[in-house]
């Protein structure tokens, strides 16, 4: 699946956690999730939640440690995915 | 029965708000708490009209609903570090509240807590809040994180 695509639909995910919604409409993959988004950290867990869910895959305690901006967030997503492009 | 756990809170004296556990496994717990007619509160919330603060009533929900779940679940999971665990400390990340009635002094409250769920160390639970009559006395959505917590400044 293409970065760009994951990128749009993380866009929507993300939006009942921030209230930055400039910034939000302007993310890009360095975009870091709590300093740029202002998203609380705990509810890092429930993007992650909803991410299983979108994409029917399963994010582990490492995996999700490593995420931080919308990059890595991205990067995790299509590993589980199992379809590195 | 399930009393050995409020050995464990981190809480003492006047900011512990649970009196027993009634019910608890890893998908919900039930307690209750009866609000002490001497509380610090009420002598300033409000004078000559002591009613029990919503925050406190919020403390009571997070104590029984999400801290006393917290460490039964991390204590099932987690055997191995036993004998060396230390205090566990609780950090409440998220409330979403609505209250319905008032809380005298001296009334007692029973909190009903189902989780939603626990992943990486956070738990989010439905929590609700009944008085001795059996009515809604409030109800909301609580998360919180508790165990090997990192405090950032």
């Amino acid at each position: 699946m293409d970065r760009q695509v994951i990128l749009n639909e993380l866009k929507k995910v993300l939006v009942p956690y921030t209230l930055n919604k400039e910034a939000l409409n302007n993310i890009n993959e360095q975009t870091d999730l709590i300093k740029d988004l202002k998203i609380n950290s705990a509810n890092l867990v429930d993007i992650i939640i909803d991410a299983e869910n979108q994409y029917h895959i399963e994010i582990d305690m490492d995996s999700a440690e490593r995420i931080s901006n919308v990059g890595n967030c991205i990067d995790v997503i299509i590993e589980k995915m199992g379809s590195p492009n | 029965m399930y009393n050995y756990i409020l050995e464990k809170l981190p809480y003492k004296s006047s900011f512990r708000f649970i009196d027993n556990v009634s019910e608890l496994n890893e998908n919900g717990v039930t307690g209750d708490y009866t609000l002490e007619k001497d509380a610090f509160f009420y002598e300033d919330h409000f004078p000559g009209q002591p009613i029990t603060p919503g925050v406190i009533l919020i403390e009571i929900m997070a104590q029984i609903g999400l801290v006393i779940l917290g460490i039964f679940i991390i204590n099932l999971s987690d055997n191995s570090s036993e004998g060396q665990e230390g205090i566990l400390f609780p950090l409440l990340t998220s409330t979403d509240v609505s209250f319905y009635k008032m809380v005298l002094p001296g009334q007692k409250v029973t909190v009903v807590s189902k989780k939603e769920y626990f992943r990486f160390n956070k738990l989010k639970c439905n929590v609700q809040m009944f008085d001795e009559s059996g009515e809604l006395v409030a109800r909301g959505i609580f998360a919180g994180t508790i165990g090997k917590v990192k405090i950032k400044s």
